[in-house]
């Protein structure tokens, strides 16, 4: 960079200047993409690559010899599969094997008898066949002598190939497919519901002069606040047997379908609300007045004019909604009952059975919903156009009385719900014995005699989510920067939009044992991270990428390119431009990353759950486990207190937010 | 700049390493599934005894550790396992990732409790037994009776009043199955699961959670084990803990040694304390049945005689079928969990 002027003594510098910054934005750029591929990319192809990963008994590979009656004179050795050929003893299906899986040899002898003097010798025929006897691991060629009675006590282990078995396996088998059908109907369902509910709520707060926005504002954000395991809490203590409003379900268990519908509803409710009132906050005051001008119905100016305008906020909305729905594991898990989703197999193969592939088989059915989003996200951004040009009229809602009473009715009810869900569960953390000792008590709160890791493990969270909003904010922002703001490379920017919205579709849980297999190989340099609170906050900066990265490109596409241009034409130097405007001007948009990191990592459970160590457990995790205990109370409690976290986060950042902005945006409303 | 920064780096690395080794006490990392209660008194226990060691917890769910121990078998984390199944610990055995080892003084345990090979790979430290947990309260307002057997389970006035594990995610809804199938036999036992399956009102992914939902009402019948529900009891809640007349099947929690450890000394150190009497006595103010006999004492709201109902437990048996008996049990049951609605 020193060097370029000297080549050019004549003449402006402008050119070299421009070049060497785009080498350092590219640089940076390239850098931070390492990083995703480091902390994203590479730990999900080492989990997926294990969906093809298949055990099958390679019965070739083993070698037997018997004896005769008297236990001597051994016959020639004959491989397992020559014996297999001659008897049938071993249906072809019964080849495949999971990780664990064991085969006994005994029906391939029809006069097997464990009382008989026989003997028989069994031997690998190369260094990876192994078997086992008892439960002793053996390995290689040489000849194991075993008397009849310890021969029943062989099993052949599985040799690993690679192949589609697994899927095939997982298709044949309805218990498993099952959850497919359940996961879509679910999803679709609770996408429904939560776009219709939302976008009445985005209705009442952009088009209508109801009171008391801001306060019902505040109580829609609350669900985003707590973990997703917390409805499912609460929907138990409401609905469940000793439900205070069992009845209302007429007979119908609360764990199942219903639950997890409604539970869903709850926490993927601010999200869409989010994208569906950006999308009707915009709007132009020319179409309604057009619309009236022309005679048209309020109902027809409804279809014509408002939805439209707002489809495309509807389709992203739907698309979020429905993959945190068919992500989320916590919830089905404590409601769900029996009925199987495919989060929920996921714990069921990892944790139930210690079945990584067939884990990773349904990681990978988990993921199409999610490159589906992907895709239609692309399509539906290539197509959307200005809304706001600079012609255009801001719509200002007049009052309308019974309108603005309906909304507030509306959103009154929605308030209920929310707030109903959050109270009783302070009410069940703070008695004895729900239901049965109502006396008041602080035990709940008393975590350091439960699972989970105590009050340690709660200040834990703190110093992560602190740690995850500080450095996930950098990352983030620097790199949605240089993407954005950087010219050419266009295989390079495209790379990186993909790497940055794959978090979206990625189910923490498979995040978490992909981090396992990644950072826990010896061969990998990074492996000293392992176990520490700095492979919680990368996981958790990786988890969140998608949200706060488009958080961040919304902002910066919001300023105009030509700042970098004159900014260059005055010759100075990007990051100059960077630290000067760009960072005052996204402020907003740069504390609501920071905040949305903190309030995540506070409130997330799945990809943590394989991560954390002795010295670093955490509050969500203890729910998790608290809940698991059958600890319902402290896990409410623990809940609670991570919910009260986040409202003080989120006031600890308002008052950041009016301060800074007061100095740094007053631009805007001069 | 990177590189200098990188050289900082690893010099404080390698300089915090060295202090590390340079300190006398040797840090050990143990695996549990023990309940968070119980740690701070083992550790304390032990390291009164072995001041120049100390315990670092990782504590989880049995089903956690087991599947994190697997997933770190190439490059494994911990020094030593202490309370975990040993089934779980017959998985990691099966694929060389314990070290043998004979402690000392293990000739003094119920044989039930120490590995078959010699020398041993794990030692048993306690064990828990299948019991029903049932919430009287609610039975009575229901008008239901106490169940005595498993087989009571499948009557009709029990339908929709039963909660159980899910075998295919919880150790303990497998200890349940195996042992219903080791004492009646593969055709008798999948015939009452097919009945019990008519009256259950959801399979649970925990083991200890049926019995907790049996405390708190949300169902009268919760088949779990015996720790959970004498712990409910004590905090009041209205249960009784049956342990039906057939027998009942059990874990042991274990002890071993992971092989490959870099602190082998100590690990044996923790080991050899494990199986003794002091640490026995240790396990016995929780559990009932201890592995070192004729030194139990009585635990508050449990039978003197719960080591009566153990059935004879072929945990080898277990594991060779376990993917055969676990994937009847989800075609037949999963498959049919249709929802309720």
């Amino acid at each position: 960079m020193s060097a370029a002027p000297l080549a050019l003594p004549t003449g402006p510098a402008l050119r070299p200047q421009v070049a060497g910054d785009d080498i350092v934005k590219r640089g940076l750029m390239i850098v931070i993409m390492l990083y995703l591929l480091v902390t994203l990319a590479a730990p999900l192809y080492v989990l997926l690559s294990k969906s093809v990963s298949v055990y099958r008994f390679d019965l070739a590979t083993f070698e037997i010899q018997r004896s005769d009656a008297t236990g001597q004179n051994f016959s020639a050795p004959k491989t397992v599969a020559q014996l297999n050929a001659e008897t049938g003893a071993i249906a072809p299906d019964q080849l495949e094997a999971g990780s664990d899986g064991r085969l006994s040899l005994t029906s391939l002898f029809k006069d097997f008898n464990f009382r008989s003097p026989v003997k028989y010798r069994l031997r690998g025929m190369d260094a990876s066949a192994s078997f086992l006897i008892g439960s002793e691991l053996h390995r290689g060629p040489d000849w194991v002598e075993l008397d009849s009675n310890m021969f029943r006590r062989v099993a052949l282990r599985p040799a690993t190939t690679t192949g589609l078995d697994n899927f095939i396996t997982y298709f044949s088998t309805p218990s498993l497919t099952r959850a497919i059908w359940n996961s879509a109907i679910i999803g679709i369902i609770t996408t429904g519901l939560v776009i219709v509910i939302a976008f009445g709520l985005a209705y009442a707060f952009n088009r209508s002069r109801m009171r008391g926005k801001g306060f019902f504002r505040l109580v829609t954000a609350i669900p985003i606040l707590v973990p997703s395991l917390l409805p499912g809490i609460a929907l138990v203590y409401l609905f469940g047997n000793q439900g205070l409003l069992k009845d209302v379900l007429m007979g119908h268990s609360i764990y199942g379908p219903i639950g997890i519908v409604i539970g869903s509803v709850f926490f993927t409710l601010p999200h869409a609300l989010m994208i569906i009132s950006t999308a009707l906050a915009t709007a132009d005051a020319r179409h309604y007045e057009a619309a009236t001008s022309l005679g048209a119905t309020k109902w027809r100016t409804f279809w014509t004019v408002t939805v439209p305008g707002a489809r495309y906020g509807i389709i992203s909305a739907a698309f979020v909604v429905f993959t945190l729905v068919v992500t989320d594991f916590g919830l089905p898990k404590v409601i769900g009952g029996q009925y199987n989703m495919l989060a929920v197999d996921i714990y069921k193969q990892v944790i139930g059975q210690q079945n990584f592939e067939m884990g990773a088989v349904v990681s990978v059915l988990l993921l199409v919903p999610a490159v589906a989003a992907f895709l239609v996200d692309r399509a539906v951004q290539s197509r959307q156009v200005s809304l706001l040009s600079a012609r255009s009229v801001p719509y200002a809602p007049k009052p309308k009385t019974a309108f603005d009473w309906a909304c507030f009715a509306y959103c009154t009810l929605v308030a209920i719900f929310i707030l109903a869900m959050i109270g009783v569960c302070q009410l069940a953390a703070s008695v004895k014995f729900w239901p049965y000792d109502l006396t008041p008590t602080l035990r709940n709160f008393r975590f350091d005699l439960m699972d989970g890791g105590g009050w340690a493990a709660y200040y834990n969270s703190i110093t992560m989510a602190l740690l995850t909003a500080i450095f996930g904010t950098g990352i983030v922002f620097v790199g949605a920067y240089m993407v954005e703001k950087s010219d050419g490379f266009h295989i390079g920017r495209a790379l990186f939009h993909f790497l940055a919205m794959l978090p979206m579709a990625v189910p923490g849980m498979v995040l978490g044992l992909g981090y396992i297999f990644f950072f826990n190989n010896p061969a990998n340099p990074l492996h000293a991270i392992y176990g520490t609170m700095a492979i919680l906050v990368v996981c958790t900066i990786s988890h969140f990428y998608t949200v706060s990265h488009l958080t961040a490109l919304t902002a910066l596409k919001q300023m105009d390119r030509e700042f970098e241009a004159v900014a260059a034409s005055l010759k100075q130097p990007f990051h100059r431009l960077f630290f000067r405007v760009t960072i005052p001007v996204c402020l907003p948009a740069v504390l609501d990353i920071a905040i949305y990191m903190f309030v995540n990592a506070m409130t997330t459970v799945s990809a943590l759950v394989f991560l954390y160590s002795t010295q670093t457990q955490l509050a969500s995790v203890a729910v998790l486990n608290m809940d698991d205990a059958g600890d319902i109370a402290p896990a409410a409690a623990m809940g609670m207190m991570i919910f009260y976290t986040n409202v003080a986060a989120r006031l600890v950042h308002m008052v950041i937010a009016r301060r800074l902005l007061a100095r740094t945006q007053a631009w805007r409303y001069a | 700049m990177k590189s200098r920064l990188a050289t900082i780096a690893a010099a404080a690395v390698a300089t915090a390493l060295a202090a590390a080794t340079a300190y006398a006490e040797t840090q050990l990392t143990v695996y549990t599934a023990v309940e968070a209660v119980d740690l701070d008194r083992y550790k304390a226990t032990f390291e009164k005894a072995n001041p120049d060691i100390k315990i670092n917890w990782v504590r989880d769910s049995t089903g956690v550790m087991t599947a994190k121990l697997l997933a770190e078998k190439d490059n494994p984390q911990a020094d030593v396992v202490w309370g975990i199944a040993a089934t779980s610990l017959l998985l990691l055995k099966g694929e060389a990732m314990l070290e043998p080892y004979a402690p000392a003084g293990v000739e003094k345990l119920d044989k039930r409790f120490v590995d078959t090979s010699t020398p041993p790979s794990w030692t048993g430290m306690d064990a828990y037994v299948a019991a029903i947990c049932f919430n009287t309260v609610e039975a009575q307002k229901l008008g239901i009776p106490a169940p005595k057997s498993w087989k009571d389970l499948t009557k009709p006035e029990y339908k929709g009043h039963v909660v159980m594990p899910n075998p295919n995610s919880s150790g303990t809804g497998f200890l349940d199955v195996s042992a219903w199938l080791q004492m009646f036999g593969e055709k008798d036992a999948w015939a009452f699961m097919d009945g019990l399956h008519q009256n259950i009102a959801a399979y649970t992914h925990s083991g200890s959670k049926p019995c907790k939902m049996a405390a708190a009402g949300e169902t009268v019948i919760g088949v779990s084990f015996e720790f959970p529900g004498a712990k409910a009891k004590t905090a009041g809640a209205p249960i009784e803990i049956i342990f039906p007349s057939e027998g009942s099947g059990w874990e042991a929690e274990a002890t071993a040694i992971i092989a490959g450890t870099a602190n082998l000394d100590a690990a044996k150190k923790l080991v050899d304390f494990s199986v003794s009497k002091e640490a026995n006595e240790m396990y016995n103010v929780g559990y009932a049945v201890i592995a070192y006999p004729g030194i139990a004492k009585p635990v508050e709201n449990l039978p003197a005689n719960v080591a009566d109902h153990m059935i004879k437990n072929d945990f080898e048996w277990a594991a060779t079928n376990r993917k055969a008996i676990l994937t009847e049990w989800a075609k037949r049951y999963d498959a049919k969990s249709e929802p309720k609605t």
